[in-house]
């Protein structure tokens, strides 16, 4: 483990940026988002940034080709520019983990070479949390707040800076920063993790639990008349899916350019009426059963397909941001209390 | 603190339930927290009793819920209306989008509802518990001492700026009933028509370019209540779910605004459910001040049947010509 004075933090934010752009919460008029550090830009203290961090890996639009016809010829243009080095610093526990879930759908067979590409070139760094709120469940996924994952786990004290490398992309970022930084031990951030852990389990959602779910439970939930209760006022707008850290169902469409096409994908919702349209018409065609599908998605479907891995991290964005605050909580108090 | 309690809401649909007037309520659910309240149609009194609540984040505006409601049932709903609520509903009326005699709508005073985006902000990290009281709130968090925070420094931004606190349509009204108030509204309008036209392009380039095109806005309208909007119909060409350049979402938000020009009540529903925080019922406000300035006072929603001026063609109408050259 290494540690430097929390007064250098600049230092290594500098020493960062000569190696690769560098990405981190900021704290802005409608909460903390992510920006690219240049001297002066302050980091955040905010908990968590209004989006989540899945936007540098797989945006929410972005070009895959060009077609461009001039007569009878019809060029096709590679516009592909995710292969900048780059590195995110103070991505959360709970964002950290939705990588792993978004690596899962991605990165099998066939594998999205965009966002492979992205994995590649970025370095994660995530910071350990220590005021987690009253909407964060991560624990409920066993997830460990003040343990995060990510190419390099850093923990913030009062005065110093902790950092541990957690791969070999992260020890070979970790290394430049040596003049910066010193070897210590981890009796600090282990005092820290313990306080941490100990406000986790106090927290208002700490018994929320999974038990009831997981893979292989369809028939138990698909039918449970609870669900037009849970949906009656769903707005079905998107704002739970696009702030949600783990959604990741995109539409892929064509942009008419007058002289060609330009082909892009585009973050989709479950929510939305035309959500995987095919020839014969919609699969799901009332409020009902699309907001079901979300549900059973991260609690049944998913764990079904990846080893009982939940689609859910616990960021507690859906819970702050639903205009009619609905969210994943109540419904796995109503489905699961049956 | 709200004048009405949660009891007198509840003695309300007690007696309506009892002499057989409704059959169902819409109403608050209360969730998990103090804040994260929920719209719910509730089937019996032990159903209220239990899960029913009234206090300062019953933000949400149940008119639109109506067009749905009233096509599920014969009998009729009990539902509860806060004054600029009533403005919506008699929109919506004007609009011919519910059948009025499957509804008995209860006029509620209402003293502002609280935002708490706004707490969060000011109380810090974790809110355990909010405690309303006279002219203050107090608030319990995981880290901090009790903060008093006043209902002016917390209130939604609509409230903040309240038309009215007079019900423009009810069957029955319970409190007191108010008068409709010479707001500060356009106030932020007139800031913005000052700028230069440069200034304000990059002042809404700026807010609608953090626009994530999640529809809430849209959705939570009380005007936009087309069955299939045109955003969403694949056959128009426009649907679009990317903000695949900064000129897409403009143009959204730029064309719903005129889409609901001259319906839109001011409700400020829209702001208030923006995930990214865009002030869009500014766009909304212009045009209604531009209206009331080109055809005289004109208030969408205060009367049931009333003829918008912009479809309402007169011979005192003013020339287009007029308008053009404004703002440069």
């Amino acid at each position: 483990m290494r540690k430097c004075s929390l007064n250098l933090l600049d230092t290594i934010f500098a020493k960062i940026t000569a190696e690769a752009k560098l990405y981190l919460p900021v704290d802005g008029e409608n909460g903390a988002e992510y920006k690219v550090w240049e001297p002066g830009v302050q980091y955040s203290n905010s908990l968590n940034t209004v989006r989540s961090a899945k936007d540098f890996f797989f945006p929410q639009t972005e070009n895959l080709i060009e077609f461009k016809v001039t007569g009878k010829q019809i060029d096709v243009i590679d516009v592909r520019n995710e292969h900048e080095d780059f590195v995110i610093f103070g991505v959360r526990a709970c964002d950290a983990a939705s990588f792993d879930i978004l690596d899962r759908v991605f990165l099998s067979e066939p594998v999205d070479s965009y966002y492979a590409n992205r994995r590649a070139h970025g370095v994660v760094m995530t910071m350990a949390c220590t005021r987690p709120v009253e909407t964060c469940f991560c624990s409920t996924f066993d997830i460990d707040a003040a343990n995060p994952a990510g190419d390099i786990t850093c923990w913030k004290t009062e005065d110093s800076i902790y950092f541990r490398a957690n791969s070999e992309k992260g020890a070979a970022l970790l290394a430049k920063l040596d003049g910066i930084t010193e070897e210590c031990d981890d009796s600090s951030v282990t005092a820290q993790q313990e306080k941490t852990r100990q406000i986790m389990s106090k927290l208002p959602l700490a018994n929320l639990t999974t038990e009831k779910f997981g893979g292989g439970k369809t028939k138990d939930f698909f039918n449970a008349p609870e669900w037009k209760e849970l949906s009656q006022a769903c707005l079905g707008c998107g704002t739970c899916t696009f702030v949600c850290p783990t959604c990741q169902c995109y539409d892929i469409k064509d942009y008419d350019t007058g002289n060609g096409v330009i082909r892009f994908r585009c973050w989709d919702s479950c929510m939305y009426s035309d959500f995987t349209r095919m020839a014969h018409g919609n699969s799901r065609n009332s409020q009902v059963e699309r907001f079901r599908q979300r549900f059973m998605h991260k609690l049944v479907y998913f764990p079904e397909n990846n080893e009982g891995i939940f689609g859910c991290v616990g960021c507690g964005r859906c819970l702050a941001k639903c205009p009619i605050s609905m969210n994943i909580v109540k419904v796995m108090k109503t489905i699961g209390e049956k | 603190m709200q004048k009405i309690t949660r009891s007198d809401l509840i003695n309300k649909a007690k007696e309506l339930f009892a002499n057989g007037t409704v059959n169902r309520v819409l109403g608050w659910k209360a969730g998990e927290f103090a804040y994260d309240v929920t719209p719910a149609v509730f089937n019996s009194i032990e159903d209220m009793e239990k899960n029913f609540v009234f206090g300062d984040f019953c933000n949400a505006n149940f008119s639109k819920y109506l067009i749905a409601e009233t096509g599920k049932s014969a009998e009729k709903v009990l539902v509860f209306l806060k004054p600029c609520d009533t403005y919506s509903f008699n929109q919506l009326l004007t609009e011919h989008r519910f059948a009025r005699e499957k509804v008995y709508a209860v006029g509620i005073p209402c003293e502002g509802m609280l935002d708490i985006g706004k707490i969060k902000n000011l109380a810090g990290d974790g809110i355990l518990e909010i405690i309303s009281g006279e002219n203050a709130v107090t608030v319990k968090t995981l880290y901090d001492d009790d903060k008093t925070l006043n209902y002016a420094d917390i209130m939604v931004e609509r409230c903040l700026s309240c038309k009215s606190k007079k019900h423009v349509a009810y069957d029955e009204l319970i409190g007191e009933e108010g008068d409709v108030i010479d707001s500060n509204r356009f106030d932020e309008v007139e800031r913005i028509e000052k700028m230069t036209s440069d200034e304000r392009f990059a002042f809404w380039q700026s807010q609608l370019s953090k626009c994530i095109r999640c529809n809430a806005c849209r959705d939570i309208c009380p005007a936009c209540t087309c069955e299939k909007c045109v955003f969403d119909n694949p056959k128009s060409s426009v649907n679009n779910k990317a903000i695949s350049d900064s000129f897409e979402e403009k143009m959204f938000h730029i064309i719903r605004a005129f889409h609901v020009a001259g319906r839109c009540t001011d409700c400020g529903e829209c702001s208030r459910v923006c995930p990214q925080g865009i002030p869009l019922h500014l766009l909304n406000r212009k045009f209604i001040k531009d209206i009331n300035s080109f055809y005289g006072d004109y208030q969408a929603g205060e009367e049931e049947g009333s003829r918008a001026p912009l479809i309402n063609y007169t011979f005192d109408d003013l020339e287009p010509g007029e308008a053009v050259g404004r703002g440069e």
